[in-house]
């Protein structure tokens, strides 16, 4: 009873936040409603006693995605206007992506809930994260290490693309600032004083 | 009925926390003044009294109440064109999962609201949360000092929280769990079997990273006072602005209560396994050790802030990224092998959980 409560209260709050992030005029505040659309489903993830995915999510998406995201939509100063004039044009190309995605996702739902009966759930003495880390370090232990790689690869990509035209900044090297002595900076020299006048 | 007593309890349980953390984080803004004070050979705050038997010989001892009144009076100044809705829950928001964080904290063996299997990552993940009081801030403040005052404190607390987690990893791995019960319970046997020892490096890593994930000195650039005006919270005032400040401190008792109980193994007493000493101090509650090992580092925290300088902007960064990480790194490979070797006297009970 009060579990179905609180999954209701946090499953309005995500569809709320979800809608908010596509309709709201400020990107700030978008990217503020997608926090707590990921929180949300964090919520609903931990009703479903996966609190390792849940923290995970929060963790990764609430504590680093989110943030860097926060970082770059408040340093923009974009004037959105001009932004929708193409919405009517668009919109028959959207509605018709929108409705593929739905019809997949019924289909992938009806298909996995054949499949899955809540009453054969096992439950274990072991934790989540015990289960979870076993599974993916030797039944899933190459796909976990190809995404690790791929991920290494988009990273080392995207730090290549943006450092390369910048070869001529200046850097400090701090090994070189620390061996400075006085005799380097300061020289004393010896000159008669100035006559008064 | 049951739902509801449950509930009452919890929130019982939920004061019993926070009053004490609410008295310590006002008396700490006392210690604070007063150990700055004498390190540079001042008295620091010693007019206000508690007009209370015992208390009211103490000078200065009814200082933070004082300074609480004060802001509490204060006029709340808003921006113009700032976001006033964000303007005013961005303290909240950097408050909220600082004293969420204690939800998971053992006092004592047993002396846990929730003992979640996934306490370390639960914490992880609440100081994650609290740069998100920092970004709003300084956004909604339309104001270009504090948006660049934000960019400062939340880079620098994006990137030491890195370091920070790869020591929690390797606490995870000396523990083999996440629960915080079961790291101070891998800890058990004598003084030399705490963690502070094998995971050395990642001790002092983990606490340099807080002080800076904290935005204390001599990491706080945000702040710097002698040099600039504020980072993000320049234009905050009265109120707003003391919340702020209360989630610093808690910050800071939090970071120093997560050092002694994966570092310094939370209540165990330090005389353990030492034949004369350890059955005189048995009486000894075991929060009154774990409150003993937090003091230790919250004066720590005060004798850094009066002891060095200020670092550079990007000496901070490069501490964080060029040497802590790959600190990090190397200590958990080590760590791992000495797992795999069975090291004693830490690593040769096979981890349980």
């Amino acid at each position: 009873m009060t579990t179905t409560l609180i999954f209701y209260f946090f499953a309005a709050t995500l569809i709320f936040a979800a809608f908010r992030v596509i309709t709201v005029r400020n990107p700030v505040h978008a990217a503020l409603f997608l926090v707590l659309t990921f929180f949300s489903s964090a919520a609903i993830w931990l009703l479903l006693q996966a609190e390792f995915l849940a923290i995970a999510l929060v963790l990764v998406y609430v504590g680093a995605v989110m943030v860097l995201f926060l970082f770059v939509v408040m340093m923009l100063d974009i004037n959105f206007a001009p932004l929708r004039e193409g919405f009517a044009k668009h919109l028959p190309v959207g509605l018709t992506v929108g409705f593929l995605i739905l019809i997949e996702m019924v289909m992938v739902v009806t298909h996995w809930k054949g499949l899955a009966n809540p009453s054969t759930v096992v439950t274990t003495e072991m934790s989540n994260t015990k289960m979870l880390g076993q599974v993916l370090y030797t039944v899933y232990a190459y796909p976990f290490e190809i995404a690790a790689a791929i991920l290494l690869v988009a990273m080392i990509a995207a730090i290549a693309l943006t450092s390369r035209l910048h070869n001529r900044a200046k850097y400090q090297k701090p090994e070189q600032q620390v061996v400075v002595r006085r005799e380097d900076r300061i020289r004393l020299i010896s000159m008669p004083a100035e006559p008064k006048d | 009925m049951q739902t509801l007593i449950y509930v009452i309890t919890i929130l019982l349980y939920i004061v019993v926390i926070l009053v004490p953390l609410m008295v310590g984080v006002a008396y700490l803004t006392l210690a604070e003044r007063k150990i700055i004070g004498y390190m540079q050979v001042r008295i620091g705050p010693n007019r206000v009294n508690l007009p209370l038997p015992l208390l009211n010989k103490l000078r200065g001892f009814g200082q933070p109440i004082a300074d609480a009144f004060k802001l509490m009076f204060k006029e709340i100044v808003l921006p113009t064109h700032s976001n006033r809705f964000l303007f005013i829950i961005a303290p909240t928001i950097s408050f909220a999962p600082a004293i969420a964080a204690w939800a998971v904290i053992p006092f004592a063996e047993g002396w846990v609201l929730s003992d979640i299997n996934v306490g370390l990552l639960y914490i992880l993940a609440m100081t994650s949360m609290s740069v998100y009081g920092i970004l709003i801030a300084g956004w909604a403040s339309n104001s270009k000092y504090a948006l660049l005052g934000t960019l400062r404190s939340a880079a620098q607390v994006v990137s030491y929280e890195i370091a920070m987690g790869f020591a929690l990893v390797g606490v995870l791995m000396a523990a083999g769990s996440l629960n915080l019960s079961d790291i101070v319970a891998a800890q058990n046997g004598s003084f030399l079997h705490w963690f502070w020892l094998p995971l050395l490096p990642l001790f002092a890593i983990y606490f340099i990273s807080g002080v800076a994930e904290t935005n204390r000195a001599p990491f706080d650039v945000a702040e710097g006072e002698s040099e600039i005006v504020a980072g993000f919270h320049v234009e905050y005032s009265g109120m707003l602005f003391a919340i702020f400040f209360l989630a610093e401190y808690a910050n800071m008792i939090l970071i120093a209560a997560l050092a002694s109980l994966m570092f310094l193994g939370g209540w165990l007493s330090p005389f353990q396994g030492i034949p004369v000493l350890e059955p005189m101090f048995a009486w000894v509650p075991g929060i009154f050790w774990l409150l003993g090992k937090m003091s230790i580092f919250l004066f720590l925290y005060l004798w850094s802030r009066a002891t060095f300088p200020r670092y550079r902007y990007d000496q901070i960064m490069r501490l964080g990224w060029k040497v802590f990480i790959p600190i990090t790194l190397v200590w958990i490979v080590v760590i791992g092998v000495a797992i795999l070797v069975k090291l004693p006297p830490w690593f040769d009970i096979v981890a349980k959980g």
